[in-house]
């Protein structure tokens, strides 16, 4: 496939990145994961059933498995790579790792994308009441086969008790 | 009063510390098999067949071979040794030879500069197939004559018959006890174990003609001593390192890439990296075996068992993989965690066409609980009875006889466990609609809400929708079974480096997400007194660990690290009598030194006055103390083939759930809505891993009781993807309430019970009887599928379910 590649630009965790020669049917995913070194994101179906390739498209999350690579031309994308700072792990990350909610870690990648955004819809009070319906209800999209679920649920509720976040008991008149 | 709570050790045994692989998982820097990468690596594709059966008349892999960026294209006729492997025999060709005998087999393997033209490349090979009749019906198989067989040369498809007898079943005096005799048939699907990283490694050709492979996988020697003789190399020059593993549940105790990658890395002298996608994963590992199993149960007017029958079939579909061992597992357990003295348990492991069977978490152990606990519910049922109560009944205890006539030994804490189990508190009860009253169920504000049956769908309102209660206990045997002598090696090393002590644990044990890195750090810290425990890569530099799988880990090798630190331990005490010899007094002994907080300490504990003597970086200074165990657990017998009695197990371990469902009986649909379990483990090591594990058992075991299912027709699987086979996701998992007792076992490493797999048996019986206890249907049948369920007349009475 040398050769007949096109040229693919992005602002990649906050970077303008460059790839040259990136296989017309290659998907956003196989881009990060082969032409930009970041294999953080994960493939496990390349269907959008799993959630594992999440990441984030001009600030939306996305299965980048389902995106054409030649899609997301031009775009700012964030990946899991990009969620720890100079400081060490974000809010987010580091809940997952206290929580337990990590065993094998493959889905884990796409669980932290999905709450990250979760995390700056509560900050930015798109959502109010996040209780642990709505909580189940958001990473529906994201399959883990390891944790049944039950501490990646704790996980979230301690990464959103961060004080920035309305919490029900605070927030629940709005 | 023998429940102990563990004082938890500051990162040591009983403690929870965070995993050390934890930080880079969370970042993504965490390297899968399926993230490796090699400076002129090339990809690895994979021919499968399209059929379950065919005699194959001709392959051309001349177009394949001539493709540009292709670099070899290899079948059976390449394997440069031994051309069939195996886990317990070795049936199992490394490309087929002559003939397919399930729909997925690998015919051949192509090495290219990249995927993409290394699967154009597989495609374009030229296979001529003769197809033949599958045989892919169990029964027949087992009992028909006439039918094919999968293998010529053999005899029949039956690849173990296991019959456990004890006492007699028919005598005549035994049935004027019986009050109700139950006989009943019961089918489990196939289920998969869908860990999420697919299969995938990198194979790398060393400079001595040999193989490095960087692999995801349970069991690195055993790898290794399958795939050298096939490779025609010895053991030595094959080497394998354990890669990033997404998951396994005994999916990857079978070899999937790792012949294939080898044999192309050695031909095409570069490095080759294989990487199955999620369909070819469903074709690429053993699934958990099907079962048609027949049961009869008598008991007496209490509730107590007289006798029981069991036959059970179960489907190794085309290889033997591990159908020989989970054949023991269902037959030896056949009955369950119940004492009966006249029991016939009859088992059958069989060659069919289907897609081929092995390890799946709970190893056999799960299709008989099914058909046992059902069986219980039934007998209670008959007899008007609590179906709590009939189990404490008939619960085995410490030094019961199981129908193999092997006694347990330690703790059997069932009755202990029911007791804890309906202490729980219950959810609170449903506010259904009157009947004939429909209105909708309104969302209180702060309140739990209940996920109606078809979840965010909104199918119903509330109507239709009713409560049901159930419960299920499971027995799972822990270690290899039947006389296999198991161990695990560990290497320890204790230096000094910036002032500290530091230990440093070597073993080969597959960490495959349930936290064994962080266990083996733990025991040596609490073993050793230091704080900085290091574990290396696990790779075959050092002797054998045995297998991520039987629930074994935690005893087999955190036996041989215990086992490791304390000849280390030995060594340095030495160190400092030699040293040191003034440390003690005449009357004092060496044998009473503890090791603690970085330094050595008459007496345990600080708090019983122990005196510090020494400081570990005083007794070592650059001396390095390092000690390589085997650890062996006590031996077993194998079963007697006709009378299946035998000390066939090392440990056994029981959970038990209560499951608490909504059906909407009208659509068919279930919602969880709460699940409790309680479990015995003898000791808590780590409390936030045993919990993981049990909550993954539990959804796993959820899953085959309500969705999963591999769906094959006349051999050929008809859903391998994740739209079609199905998991549960967090929407299915319902809250998990959990308590664990400890009821140490005096035999075992600090007396602990493994733990991973006995969760996923009981958790889909459970499930089963509460959805039968709000529908009313028998549901003889997993997984449940919605018109069987469903109440609306005449449509679910189409799916086989009949009263036998
Ligand atoms: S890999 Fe993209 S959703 Fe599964
Ligand atoms: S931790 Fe293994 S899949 Fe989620």
């Amino acid at each position: 496939m040398t050769g007949k590649g096109i040229r693919l630009e992005l602002t990649l965790n906050g970077k303008r990145q460059v790839a040259t020669d990136v296989p017309a049917n290659t998907s956003l995913l196989g881009a990060l994961r082969d032409h930009f070194g970041l294999p953080g994101a994960k493939n496990a179906c390349e269907q959008g059933e799993c959630g594992s390739c999440t990441v984030f498209l001009d600030g939306t999350p996305v299965c980048s498995c389902l995106v054409a690579a030649g899609q997301a031309q031009g775009a700012a994308v964030g990946t899991v790579e990009g969620l720890a700072d100079e400081d060490g792990l974000s809010l987010v990350q580091q809940a997952f790792v206290t929580a337990g909610a990590v065993q094998c870690g493959f889905c884990t990648p796409g669980f932290l994308m999905v709450v990250r955004d979760l995390q700056l819809r509560a900050r930015g009070r798109t959502i109010i009441n996040l209780d642990d319906d709505e909580v189940r209800e958001a990473l529906a999209g994201n399959l883990c086969r390891c944790t049944g679920y039950e501490k990646v649920i704790d996980a979230v509720r301690a990464a959103l008790a961060d004080p920035d976040v309305p919490r029900r008991s605070v927030g629940a008149s709005g | 009063m023998t429940v102990t709570t563990s004082t938890p050790v500051h990162k040591g045994i009983g403690g929870s510390p965070l995993r050390p692989d934890g930080t880079l998982k969370v970042t993504g820097e965490f390297a899968y098999s399926s993230d490796l990468w090699a400076e002129g690596m090339l990809y690895g594709s994979t021919l499968r067949s399209p059929h379950p059966r065919a005699r194959i008349v001709r392959i051309d892999t001349s177009a394949a071979a001539a493709m540009a960026g292709v670099h070899a294209v290899l079948t059976s006729a390449d394997i440069p040794g031994k051309k069939t492997y195996g886990l317990i025999a070795d049936d199992c060709p490394v490309l087929a030879i002559d003939e397919v005998r399930y729909h997925g087999e690998p015919v051949a393997v192509v090495a290219a500069d990249d995927l993409d033209t290394a699967r154009r490349a597989a495609k374009a090979i030229v296979v001529e197939y003769e197809v033949l009749e599958p045989v892919s019906d169990m029964r027949r198989a087992a009992f028909d004559a006439e039918s094919p067989r999968v293998h010529a040369d053999r005899a029949d498809n039956i690849v173990r018959y296991q019959p456990v007898r004890r006492g007699n079943p028919d005598a005549a005096d035994l049935q004027d006890r019986v009050a109700v005799v139950v006989t009943r048939e019961y089918e489990v699907g196939m289920q998969d174990q869908a860990f999420l990283g697919p299969e995938s490694g990198l194979a790398i050709p060393t400079e001595d003609g040999g193989v490095d492979l960087h692999v995801a996988t349970q069991w690195l020697h055993v790898d290794q001593e399958q795939m050298a003789p096939c490779l025609a190399l010895p053991p030595e020059k094959v080497q394998l390192t354990l890669a990033g593993v997404g998951g396994a549940f005994g999916g990857r105790e079978d070899l999937s890439m790792q012949i294939h990658a080898s044999m192309l890395a050695l031909r095409t002298k570069r490095p080759v990296k294989m990487v199955y996608d999620r369909r070819e994963s469903f074709f690429g590992h053993v699934h958990r075996h099907p079962a048609l199993m027949k049961y009869t149960h008598a008991a007496d007017a209490d509730g107590r068992l007289v006798y029981a029958k069991a036959q059970l079939l179960l489907d190794g579909g085309a290889y033997a993989s591990t159908t020989d061992a989970v054949v023991g597992n269902a037959a030896s357990l056949g009955i369950g965690p119940y004492e009966c003295d006249d029991v016939l348990i009859e088992a059958y492991g069989l060659y069919t066409n289907n897609p081929p069977c092995g390890a799946m978490r709970g190893f056999g152990a799960v299709q008989a609980c099914f058909a046992y606990e059902s069986q219980m519910d039934e007998v209670a049922a008959a007899l008007g009875m609590d179906p709590v109560e009939i189990r404490r009944i008939n619960a085995v205890k410490e030094g019961s006889i199981l129908p193999t006539g092997q006694r347990i030994e330690g703790p059997a804490p069932l009755r202990e466990i029911l007791d804890e189990l309906v202490t729980m508190p219950m959810p609170p009860e449903p506010s259904l609609p009157e009947p004939g009253e429909p209105e909708p169920r309104t969302r209180v504000p702060g309140e739990r809400w209940e996920l109606p049956p078809g979840g965010y769908g909104n199918t119903t309102r509330g109507e239709g929708v009713r409560r049901g209660v159930g419960y299920g206990v499971g027995i799972k045997n822990i270690c290899y079974s039947e006389g296999f002598d198991d161990f695990s090696t560990a290497r320890v090393r204790l230096e000094i480096s910036g002032g500290e002590p530091i230990a440093s644990v070597h073993t080969a044990a597959a960490e495959v997400g349930q936290g064994l890195v962080t266990l083996q750090a733990q025991i040596a810290r609490t073993e050793l007194g230091v704080d900085h425990a290091v574990v290396l890569p696990a790779d075959t530099q050092v002797g054998s660990a045995g297998s991520s799988s039987a629930s074994r880990q935690s005893y087999m090798t955190g036996g041989a690290v215990k086992t490791a630190c304390e000849a280390v331990r030995m060594e340095v005490i030495e160190l400092a009598r030699r040293k040191f010899p003034e440390l003690l007094s005449d009357d004092e002994s060496w044998s009473d030194i503890h090791l603690a907080d970085g330094a050595l300490h008459l007496g345990a504990g600080v708090a019983t006055g122990a005196r510090l003597l020494a400081r570990l970086s005083d007794v070592l200074g650059t001396d390095v103390v390092e000690a390589t165990r085997e650890y062996h657990h006590r031996r077993t017998n194998p079963l007697d083939p006709e009378t299946g009695q035998g000390d066939s197990h090392v440990q056994f371990a029981m959970a038990a759930h209560r499951a608490v469902v909504d059906v909407d009986v009208e659509l068919g649909l279930v919602h969880v809505v709460q699940m409790d379990v309680v479990q015995d483990v003898g000791k808590i090591l780590n409390r936030l891993s045993l919990e993981g594990q049990i909550q993954g058992g539990t959804a796993q075991g959820l899953g085959l009781a309500l969705m999963e299912e591999i769906q094959t027709r006349d051999g050929l699987v008809r859903n391998p993807s994740f739209t079609d086979y199905l998991i549960p996701t967090i929407l299915d998992m319902p809250p998990l309430n959990m308590r664990i007792l400890e009821f140490a076992d005096p035999n075992s490493p600090y007396g602990l019970r493994g733990a991973g797999e006995p969760p996923t048996l009981s958790s889909t019986p459970a499930i089963v009887a509460a959805v039968r206890a709000a529908c009313g249907r028998p549901l003889r049948r997993i997984p449940l599928r919605p018109e069987q369920i469903a109440l609306v007349e005449g449509y679910g009475d189409e799916g086989g379910e009949e009263d036998v």
